[in-house]
């Protein structure tokens, strides 16, 4: 059998294996939970290093007929880009687990719940990074939502359950939309090439360019939901600041990803020349997300909500970096997913850890915690650093890659879009001076600092921020090939350098 | 090219040292120092090794590189991490590790009692990492994570003490002041790939010739902006007076000698670009003088002594940025005043910080006064940079600022005349404030309004301010002693061998014009101070007291022009947001769940009503397909 089949599998497995533990034991189920999501980090970890790098195409591929009527086949395989989009997600797991081994206990429903769902998800998140038919994406981009309703909704706070709906709502809407124009380039590939759900045959089509454009925009509205641009955002903010701190990490760490992968897989992919045509649209609203998302980030008097709208922000120069069409862009949105993820998951952890010792998610109500809590606070410091790209951190490179990449062809969106360092410096010092420093606010004078296991759950995500800061080469060899590919597919190439090398 | 494999040892020492004591925590408090100093001191032992095996080099084979490895390759964008020593960064190596650890061991007794000297050690090392790779680094990329890395360092020094609100603030302008230059870097960077294909210094250079002067003329303004954030010069400038928040070693060794004459170094190293900008030179040139100006004038005001010396850096600066802006002869002149400056700024400062070590901790000089024959050495250390800073003969600063004023009025025409007369003035104002500091710290009636005697600072303290107070008197006379520094400096800063064409004043005229400008400036400070001082500031004041007492309304200038119009639209997007954007999704969904009620009767949960419709959906696809394909 197929190693990423079993990857993919492992953890509905798990989640069985955790269905069949006695719900009082919340202690075995945490336990064996955190077993299973380390053993998948593991062996997923094993996939990459059976991963031949310099080759373009998928690997790992596997294709059994599934609904042979239709023609839909249960075909998975993984390039750089969705390789390395799994390793985020199976390595966020377990550190997710660990670092918020009590967020269960309080929810609606059992631990046992808690941990089926989260597992299920993880299959999931696999799962939509793995497809390669595109009707086999569509089950799992859509079946993903499910685990998570009822993870915010089941284990939340506040105002969960309108957050959950709303999440829920503008999904069905984006989905809604996706499926209409899975319907017609299938309907396409029926006339021309025999009807197929096959990503690489479906890149092949034809297709009129009115035809192409209405497709295009149905899959890119849909992704452009899933990872937020303005205007399509609203959803965000609400969801995580309802979420536990875990399925927001998720949320926003991987599974928002998903919209942005799929704009590289399928946007661009399938429909080539729509995405020339709308690039240029689709960049101002990059960088009106950049900014948007900046600004409002500065305004946040939540916690949560500033961190979400920070992601917005960074997710409008993901986007930016794909449509710039060159490897450095693309490349640069790649790696920028995955720091993404792991310093949003550095944020949203150590944000939980601050709310559940003060019992409030304002800013304004923490301060001087770098003397309480100094080691909660360094880590805070280290991630937010890292998401105002300061250099040496992890996200300084994607951020750069990104600029520069998309400089050399849209100089114009690129100047705008580095006027959002600024912002980020703003949207990033005025929490750390509120919650760290200044003197120690009332009531918060013992709160206590890290306990062992919450040290040992974030130790590996700063180490992630911090290597591949200075070393980003392991993971940019990966994603490079791929990336020029998709760039080179698409019809374009880097712009050359005006003064010859 | 030389190659060598010891360049990454002396980033690497402070950088682990750095973290190790920020690792292991209070752990490290008994010895925590003396690693940290320790460590910079070994720092400068490389740097004083690899300087003598430059020297031993023949001119050509004097730059040494060391590859380390490959950090960002994607395309065409290829960038190792890998550094450059050569005549240019060997001078910054040793005054950064040089006064850094001099600071190093000031600060030992100074931070004594602080219970957080370990951290501030850590802070001190990281500084001198960052610093060292912002100087060493072969290309614009590299420099950017020094030129960001010391901006961190500096963030932190500064709100070191940050449970004082003020001093939080004053981290958080330094840093956000910093990230509006680092705006230009960012750009410059980008620009110089997109013309070039590199971002190497040598690989720019060396195609320099082939391109436009359109973008050249953009990078150099971009670099420009950026130096003006680091350096704090004109119109980025405000952030300097109020990092003084930080202890006084950070303000000598990061706010005085070393991190803000960054954007010196970064314009030099970047001469190739602004040598083929003539519009960037210009502005150059502009930025600086109105600098040189602008700190001068607010230095006329302060009361606070660091404030004081702070408006004085950020003028001395402008004469470095100015001569910069003069070309391929200004830029060695420019590094001559900067070491120059490093040592009689830096020994100031310290002396300052003695002056407050003896002072409880107090800045306004309206309350010292006499402090001289309480605190001897201090009081001539301070005074041997005192006279360096005016420019008297023969003490450094008399050799390096004769030198730009002499290269400004060579600059030619009216624009000579003109730059001449502002270097000069400059050079007044300085001699006034500078002398107003003395006057009122250490001559004059006792005003500190308590018993307690000042006392002279410990060994530790004024054994470091002594070794700098040398560096005041001598460095000026033995850097330009036969042009030593000019011709070290040449291939790297000036390889044309470019010569002023014609003197527009013979230098001794110059040398005698600028002693004579000091002279005005020390009598008007001598008539307006002598005698009896009350410790209270007047309230009475003209106009431009008031201004530069308000730093030339720098602060409320970006107050009304960006913080405030930028809170407003924060203000106004946060209610677009909520009422326009999301108010219509609210409207929309409100409908679509009431029309999910009324299509069916049982209401059983939104999640499987979308279930329902996932199904519905796949339901419609599978026979569309059918349809289709049958």
């Amino acid at each position: 059998m197929n190693l990423l089949t079993i990857v993919g599998a492992l953890p509905l497995l798990a989640a069985l294996i955790v269905g069949l533990l006695p719900k009082g034991n919340s202690e075995l189920i945490k336990r064996v939970a955190m077993g299973a999501t380390s053993v998948i980090a593991i062996a997923s970890i094993f996939l990459a290093t059976g991963f031949d790098k310099a080759q373009t195409g998928f690997q790992y591929v596997q294709s059994k007929s599934w609904i042979s009527a239709f023609k839909i086949n249960f075909a998975v395989g993984i390039d750089g880009i969705s390789l390395v989009l799994i390793l985020l997600s199976t390595i966020l797991v377990p550190i997710v687990v660990l670092a918020t081994w009590n967020e269960s206990d309080t929810g609606r429903w059992s631990s046992k719940t808690f941990y089926i769902l989260i597992l299920i998800l993880e299959t999931m998140m696999i799962g939509v990074f793995a497809a390669t038919d595109l009707f086999l994406f569509y089950v799992f981009f859509e079946a993903m939502l499910i685990p998570v309703y009822f993870l915010i909704g089941g284990f939340g706070s506040g105002e969960k359950s309108a957050a959950a709906v709303k999440f829920l709502l503008y999904s069905l809407f984006g989905g809604l939309l996706m499926l209409a124009s899975i319907i017609g380039i299938y309907v396409i590939a029926g006339n021309q090439i025999g009807a197929t759900f096959d990503v690489t045959k479906l890149a092949t089509l034809q297709i009129d360019s009115r035809t192409e454009n209405l497709l295009f925009l149905g899959f890119f509205i849909a992704f452009a939901i899933k990872a937020p641009l303005v205007p399509f955002h609203t959803w965000l903010p609400d969801a995580a600041k309802s979420a536990t701190p875990g399925t927001s990490v998720l949320l926003l760490g991987v599974l928002d990803k998903v919209g942005t992968y799929g704009m590289i897989r399928f946007c661009i992919a399938l429909f080539p020349d729509a995405s020339k045509t709308f690039t240029p649209l689709i960049i101002v609203l990059s960088v009106i997300s950049i900014l948007y998302g900046a600004f409002m980030a500065i305004g946040q008097r939540d916690i949560k909500g500033l961190i979400a709208f920070t992601s917005i922000s960074h997710f409008g120069f993901i986007t930016m970096g794909i449509f710039a069409m060159t490897t450095q862009g693309m490349s640069g949105a790649t790696l920028y997913m995955v720091n993404h993820g792991f310093s949003t998951a550095a944020l949203f952890l150590i944000a939980g850890w601050m709310i559940k010792r003060r019992n409030s998610s304002t800013i304004s109500d923490f301060g001087g915690l770098q003397r309480i809590t100094p080691v909660m606070a360094w880590c805070f410091f280290i991630a937010g650093m890292s998401s105002l790209a300061l250099p040496g951190l992890s996200s300084f490179v994607s951020e750069f890659l990104v600029l520069v990449g998309t400089y050399t062809r849209y100089p114009v969106a690129a100047i705008v879009g580095t006027l959002g360092i600024v912002l980020a410096a703003l949207y990033i010092l005025i929490p750390i001076q509120k919650a760290l420093h200044g003197p120690t606010a009332p009531g918060n004078e013992s709160l206590p600092d890290l306990n062992l296991r919450e040290k040992i759950a974030i130790a590996p995500v700063i180490a992630v921020i911090i290597a591949m800061g200075f070393y980003p080469k392991p993971v940019l060899d990966l994603i490079n090939p791929t990336s020029q590919k998709v760039v080179t597919t698409a019809g374009f190439t880097d712009p050359a350098a005006k003064v010859g090398k | 090219m030389t190659t060598s494999n010891n360049l990454v040892w002396l980033i690497a020492l402070p950088l682990f040292s750095a973290g190790l004591l920020l690792i292991i925590g209070k752990r490290a408090n008994r010895w925590g120092h003396l690693l940290a100093t320790t460590v910079s001191a070994s720092a400068f032992a490389i740097g004083v090794v690899e300087y003598f095996a430059m020297q031993g080099r023949d001119v050509l084979e004097r730059p040494v590189t060391q590859k380390i490895f490959t950090w960002i390759s994607v395309g065409n964008f290829h960038v190792d991490a890998s550094l450059l020593l050569d005549q240019l960064s060997i001078c910054f190596v040793l005054l950064i590790t040089g006064v850094g650890t001099l600071i190093h061991i000031y600060s030992i007794s100074y931070m004594s009692h602080d219970h957080d000297r370990r951290r501030f050690f850590a802070y001190l090392n990281l500084f001198i990492a960052a610093m060292l790779l912002l100087v060493l680094g072969d290309s614009y990329l590299n420099l950017y994570v020094g030129w960001e890395g010391v901006g961190l360092a500096s963030y932190l020094l500064i709100g070191f003490w940050n449970q004082k609100p003020a001093y939080a603030t004053a981290a958080k302008k330094a840093f956000v002041a910093n990230r509006v230059g680092d705006i230009g870097l960012s750009l410059a960077i980008m620009i110089a790939f997109a013309t070039f294909g590199d971002v190497t210094f040598k690989g720019i250079e060396s195609h320099a010739d082939h391109a436009s002067t359109s973008a050249m003329t953009a990078i150099g303004l971009m670099l420009l902006l950026a130096a003006a954030g680091k350096s704090a010069q004109f119109p980025l400038q405000s952030w300097l007076g109020d990092a003084m928040a930080g202890p006084t070693p950070v303000s000598a060794l990061i706010h005085a000698a070393t991190m803000v004459t960054a954007g010196v170094y970064l314009i030099t190293r970047s001469s190739f670009i602004f040598d083929a900008a003539p519009t960037a030179q210009l502005m150059v040139v502009i930025v600086g003088v109105i600098t040189l100006l602008f700190g001068a004038v607010i230095g006329t005001a302060k009361d606070d002594i660091k404030k004081a010396l702070a408006a004085s850096t950020m003028s001395q600066i402008g004469y470095m940025i100015l001569a910069t802006g003069l070309g391929p002869i200004g830029y060695a002149f420019a590094i001559m005043h900067l070491l120059t400056h490093g040592f009689f700024k830096a020994s100031m400062f310290l002396g300052a910080g003695s002056v407050m070590h003896g002072m409880k901790d107090e800045v306004n000089m309206r309350k010292y006064g006499g402090i001289g024959k309480f605190m001897p050495l201090t009081f001539v250390t301070f005074g041997l940079g005192y006279l360096a800073i005016i420019g008297v003969p023969p003490f450094a600063g008399f050799y390096s600022k004769d030198k730009i004023i002499e290269t400004a009025f060579n600059a030619g025409g009216v624009k000579g005349i003109l730059l001449g007369c502002a270097t000069l003035l400059g050079a007044a104002i300085t001699a006034f404030y500078m002398s107003r500091v003395v006057i009122m710290t250490f001559f004059g009636n006792e005003r500190w309004g308590h018993k307690d005697e000042p006392h002279e600072s410990p060994a530790l303290m004024l054994i470091p301010i002594s070794i700098l107070s040398i560096g005041s008197v001598a460095s000026g006379f033995l850097f330009a002693r036969g042009d030593a520094l000019v011709n070290w400096l040449k291939p790297i800063v000036n390889p044309a061998g470019e010569q002023h064409l014609e003197e527009f004043l013979k230098p001794l005229v110059v040398s005698s014009l600028a002693v004579f400008a000091v002279l005005i400036g020390v009598s008007i400070a001598v008539a307006k101070y002598r005698g009896e001082l009350q410790s209270e500031a007047p309230v009475k004041v003209n106009v431009l007291t008031r201004a530069a007492r308000r730093d030339l309304f720098q602060d409320d200038f970006n107050e009304t022009v960006f913080m405030k119009p930028g809170q407003g639209l924060i203000k106004n997007l946060l209610n677009i947001d909520y009422l326009v954007i999301d108010g219509l999704v609210r409207t929309v969904g409100s409908f679509s769940i009431g029309a999910g009620q009324t299509l069916r009767k049982v209401q059983n949960g939104y999640v499987r009503s979308y279930a329902l419709m996932m199904i519905i959906g796949v339901l419609a696809l599978l026979l569309t397909v059918w349809l289709t394909t049958s």
